[in-house]
């Protein structure tokens, strides 16, 4: 499933400098922009191209719900191959699944549909299992933290 | 800071989920659709990162995209009464981008300790999985490692209006 997109410095240095921040300010794409040695216009246009081209899935803050009184929720379950189309059209039809991924175990895990549900509430979250249950017929795991140890999720552009 | 989200605030949250706009302007673009002046704006989102309400501003890159095209959450069960410190210690390592306690689901799920390593290749993510390991040792009691094989959704948050 490789995506084979050409990306020059340029756009690699955005891709790289975005990842770590922005800044609050009046004109924070010019800010941008001058650091790395190219017009705003510039900038805006590549920004909405890496958008557009699915390079970057988005551009803007980043909300934690928890902090606010909502909640993400990492679930998970265990998807027959002969169900697979139907039972993804359930889960990703809801608002509240902020992601989804198809994983394969090394070992023998059979879970194999992974997604992330947010909403404003813990009875969001509720919500959204009770409904995919139902669609679904499956049951759903789901996987709340407890704890967390690190998150940091900058990955420099690799060649 | 818990509790409910000022509406203020919510009206941010609903204006920018999609993402910046991408304009000279954004923030002033912003005040323009929730009528309230640019400096509120900034005022506010700077609080909201400042309380850790926002993560951060910026780009979420499409992994694959820009070259990861191996992910793999690994997942380990460890002693209840071990994983804070395995916990912080398996954090630390430079390649692990997440890292979190979560609950076992027993009998189908024995694992209690989530890292996921993001490389190149398969043989990349084994690699530092077993750097992993080695971390954890003898108090590893069995692990499994998820490789994704696609993305079926990733739009983010999306709250109601």
């Amino acid at each position: 499933m490789r995506e084979a997109i050409e990306l020059d410095t340029i756009d690699r240095a955005i891709i790289d400098t975005l990842q770590g921040g922005f800044p609050i300010c009046e004109r924070p794409y010019a800010e941008v922009a001058g650091g790395l040695g190219i017009a705003e216009a510039d900038l805006l246009r590549r920004l909405q191209r890496l958008l557009d081209r699915r390079v970057l899935t988005r551009f803007g803050p980043l909300f934690q719900v928890e902090r606010m009184g909502g909640a993400f929720v990492l679930a998970a379950m265990r998807v027959p191959e002969t169900d697979w189309q139907r039972v993804l059209a359930v889960v990703n039809s809801l608002p509240a699944v902020a992601h989804n991924y198809r994983r394969e175990s090394e070992r023998n895990s059979e879970f194999n549909m992974w997604f992330v549900l947010a909403a404003e509430s813990e009875a969001g979250i509720d919500a959204a299992i009770g409904q995919i249950q139902q669609s679904s017929g499956l049951q759903v795991f789901s996987f709340p933290k407890l704890q967390e140890y690190f998150v940091e999720m900058k990955l420099p552009v690799r060649p | 800071m818990t509790g409910g989200l000022d509406p203020i605030d919510r009206r941010l949250v609903l204006s920018t989920q999609g993402g910046l706009p991408l304009v000279p302007r954004p923030y002033h673009q912003l005040a323009e659709e929730v009528g309230i002046s640019p400096a509120e704006v900034m005022t506010r989102l700077a609080r909201m990162l400042e309380s850790g309400a926002i993560r951060r501003i910026g780009a979420v890159p499409n992994h694959y995209a820009i070259g990861y095209t191996a992910n793999g959450m690994s997942v380990w069960d460890v002693p209840d009464e071990r994983i804070d410190q395995l916990g912080a210690r398996v954090g630390a390592l430079d390649f692990v981008t997440h890292c979190y306690h979560r609950p076992r689901r027993l009998p189908e799920w024995p694992f209690n300790l989530f890292a996921m390593v993001h490389g190149s290749s398969r043989a990349e993510v084994r690699d530092k999985v077993a750097k992993i390991a080695a971390v954890i040792g003898c108090d590893c009691r069995s692990y499994d490692v998820l490789f994704s094989t696609s993305i079926l959704k990733k739009s983010g948050l999306r709250i109601g209006a």
